[in-house]
């Protein structure tokens, strides 16, 4: 047999993977273009995160039916690929069906395992479908998905279900090949799924079922690569990242806000307290809060990347649920959005200033300053994404770098300085509440 | 009740003492005509249990929360570190407060400045109160047959993971407790957090406390319980907006507490 379709297995191989290759390098330096975390210790915690979280979906569950739905397609994606691995190392050697010696008698029920698993795969996007496209569930259907992300959406769903029919087909060729006894193609068992397919398939000759069997293999496993490459550009990367993005979430408190050391010094001098020595200080030019997505940490940025679009949080903000403008999914959304655009001007050999910014070219103010700070969205989402961390750095630009804030905040600020409480009350009448009782 | 004693941490250092508890009243507590009912609630159940407490009076200072929530990190740095300078002086250890805006920003965010305490939600301490017999052992008839609906906080919900303790104060009173649609972890914010109460809502098709008035108002209590401050300004005008007022109640636990003991 000619070497060439090993050839051409491995050139393909070898392309998809430069791309893919380029294109995670590119996410990776993107993410380091946010502020460092200094992540360090709890590992015990965070793995645990992973496990549960990532691994074991466990806040998937709080919505049990698409939670089952999409474990189907989990567990198919995770199992099928030992199928996959499979037929790579066939297309490289040029076998066919290598693991069926290893497996013996035990290879036809693999396979039929995996075949019931595509089925699985193949029912949950069909369901996904109509959710989107027909029940039109009010959260696939907000502003922010419009165009691409409700395409991008749709997308991964028709080309999972494409690439399952695909090697259904491939099996049920291959079977029918195999009861003929033709070369190449030994006999392994009997697969589940597939034979229900035989009969399509019965009434050609050998000769083009070959073909067909071969084009199934070809349109199949490129298939794959191509949506591994397409994956990477797509509101779908949360099957990889979900598992470094458990692990480095945060492990305080959820209503606990980052603390700002840089200025304790400058606020500690204000009130004559003695500052201790090696205590940080504000470096000149330092930017309070965050404008763009370089002030931003790569937490947030990872976050941005990871998240897949399905809007639970969006479902859960009381400011989105009464009709204000704010949606935590957009948060991220712009935030992916801002810096892939950046990214890109920056490989052009552009600097990181071109003259746009997260806050006020991709997110308003009128979005930032809905925010109740309730953790509603932060508990929603499946993989510990916080857009309520976002919203809060970039309040902090606008209040400390702008000083744009609300005129009523302002006020506000202005009695907490003048009064120590946020109300316009005198200083005089904060104990008046004990005379009121005493004299009862 | 001429025998209520409202001691201020300064008056007990005057003696060298240190109060083993500092109440922390809070802006809300100190201030808003509604609200201070429930300080004053509290101050008589821990008159009743004859706890060793004291209040910072007119020492006491906002603690900076909604400054930090707006993006105002200064102020807040500048309260905080006030504050710390305050307490860490007069040497307390326990803080309990009735706000779970204090709680959340005494407990988590002033450690890092240099102010390390333990910090107990009112509703923690009330349970505690209750499971020691202090409070709540007549197995009393006031509430019987009343009807009750907790709305969680989100700073003590979500920010805390505080869901039980409150739930556990109104079990303890003997009333029908029934829960919202939207309860614990999935809890819907009364709309006033991350500095909303202090400014008009951005536009919308709704105020938030609205659709979480009707809510409530679904589940037919004839009371809501409420164990925040701000919680309890959105809750109330919910009520007011939905001409309510009379016929269901929004109260505190504290308030919920002092009642059931003949307090109030």
């Amino acid at each position: 047999m000619t070497l060439l379709p090993q050839l051409i297995f491995a050139g393909i191989l070898v392309i998809f993977g430069v791309f893919i290759f380029k294109r995670v390098n590119f996410i990776r330096s993107n993410i380091a273009l946010g502020q460092s975390n200094n992540i360090t210790g709890d590992r015990a915690k965070r793995w645990k995160n992973v496990l549960l979280i990532a691994f074991g979906q466990k806040k998937m569950f709080k919505k049990p039916i698409p939670a089952l739905l999409h474990l189907l397609i989990y567990v198919g994606f995770i199992l099928i690929n030992i199928e996959v691995l499979e037929i790579i190392l066939d297309g490289l050697l040029g076998a066919h069906r290598m693991f069926a010696p290893f497996f013996g008698t035990y290879y036809g029920a693999l396979i039929s395992f995996f075949e019931l698993l595509a089925l699985g795969v193949m029912f949950s996007c069909v369901i996904f479908l109509i959710r989107r496209n027909v029940i039109r569930l009010s959260r696939f259907k907000k502003p922010e998905m419009s165009g691409w992300p409700a395409l991008d959406g749709n997308l991964i769903l028709i080309i999972e279900i494409v690439l399952m029919i695909a090697i259904l087909s491939m099996n049920a060729a291959d079977q029918i090949l195999q009861s003929r006894g033709v070369d190449h193609y030994p006999v392994t068992g009997f697969f589940l799924v597939s034979s229900w397919m035989m009969p399509f398939f019965d009434g050609y000759d050998s000769a083009f079922l070959t073909i067909m069997e071969r084009s199934a293999w070809w349109f199949h496993i490129v298939g794959i690569f191509g949506f591994a490459l397409y994956v990477t550009y797509s509101k779908h990367l949360h099957i990889f990242l979900a598992f470094p993005n458990t692990y480095y979430a945060k492990l305080i408190p959820k209503g606990q806000m980052d603390h700002m050391p840089a200025i304790t010094s400058e606020v500690k001098m204000m009130l004559g307290i003695p500052i201790e020595e090696g205590a940080v200080t504000a470096p000149d030019g330092m930017k309070f809060g965050a404008r763009d997505v370089t002030d931003l940490n790569q937490k947030n940025l990872m976050d941005a990347y990871s998240c897949t679009e399905c809007g639970r949080c969006t479902a859960e903000c009381p400011a989105n649920i009464t009709g204000k403008k704010l949606s935590p999914r957009k948060i991220m959304m712009d935030t992916r959005d801002r810096l892939e655009s950046l990214g890109n001007s920056l490989k052009k050999g552009g600097n990181a200033e071109d003259g746009k910014f997260l806050l006020g070219d991709y997110v308003t103010k009128e979005e930032i300053n809905a925010c109740t700070s309730c953790n509603a969205c932060v508990e929603a989402c499946p993989i510990l994404i916080n857009p309520l961390d976002i919203i809060l750095q970039m309040r902090r630009y606008v209040v400390m770098e702008e000083s744009a804030a609300p005129a009523s905040w302002n006020s506000m600020f202005q009695n907490i300085e003048t009064n120590f409480a946020p109300w316009k009350f005198s200083v005089q009448d904060r104990f008046n509440w004990a005379e009121e009782l005493k004299n009862k | 009740m001429s025998e209520i004693k409202i001691p201020t941490v300064a008056e007990l250092a005057t003696n060298g003492m240190v109060p083993e508890i500092l109440f922390w009243v809070g802006c809300a507590g100190s201030y808003d005509e509604r609200y201070k009912n429930v300080t004053r609630a509290f101050v008589k159940i821990l008159n009743k249990v004859g706890v060793n407490f004291a209040v910072l009076g007119p020492e006491e200072t906002c603690t900076g929360d909604p400054a930090r929530r707006a993006g105002n990190d200064f102020l807040f740095q500048m309260q905080a570190l006030s504050n710390i300078q305050v307490l860490n002086g007069y040497g307390i250890r326990t803080i309990i407060t009735a706000c779970p805006h204090c709680f959340n920003t005494l407990k988590n965010e002033y450690p890092a400045l240099g102010g390390s305490y333990e910090v107990i939600h009112h509703s923690t301490y009330l349970q505690q109160l209750i499971d020691m017999g202090k409070v709540v052992q007549k197995g009393g008839e006031t509430f019987k047959g009343r009807k009750i609906t907790f709305h969680d906080s989100c700073y003590l919900g979500r920010a805390n993971n505080i869901y039980e303790a409150p739930r556990n104060v109104l079990e303890a009173l003997d009333a029908e407790l029934v829960e919202m649609k939207r309860c614990k972890t999935k809890g819907f914010c009364c709309g006033a957090g991350g500095g909303q109460l202090f400014k008009d809502a951005e536009k919308g098709d709704k105020e938030v406390n609205i659709e979480r008035i009707e809510e409530a108002l679904a589940t037919k209590a004839d009371t809501i319980a409420v164990a925040c401050p701000f919680c309890m300004t959105m809750m109330s005008d919910g009520v007011k907006n939905k001409n309510q007022e009379g016929q269901v109640l929004v109260k505190d636990l504290a308030e919920l507490i002092a009642e059931s003991e003949g307090l109030l």
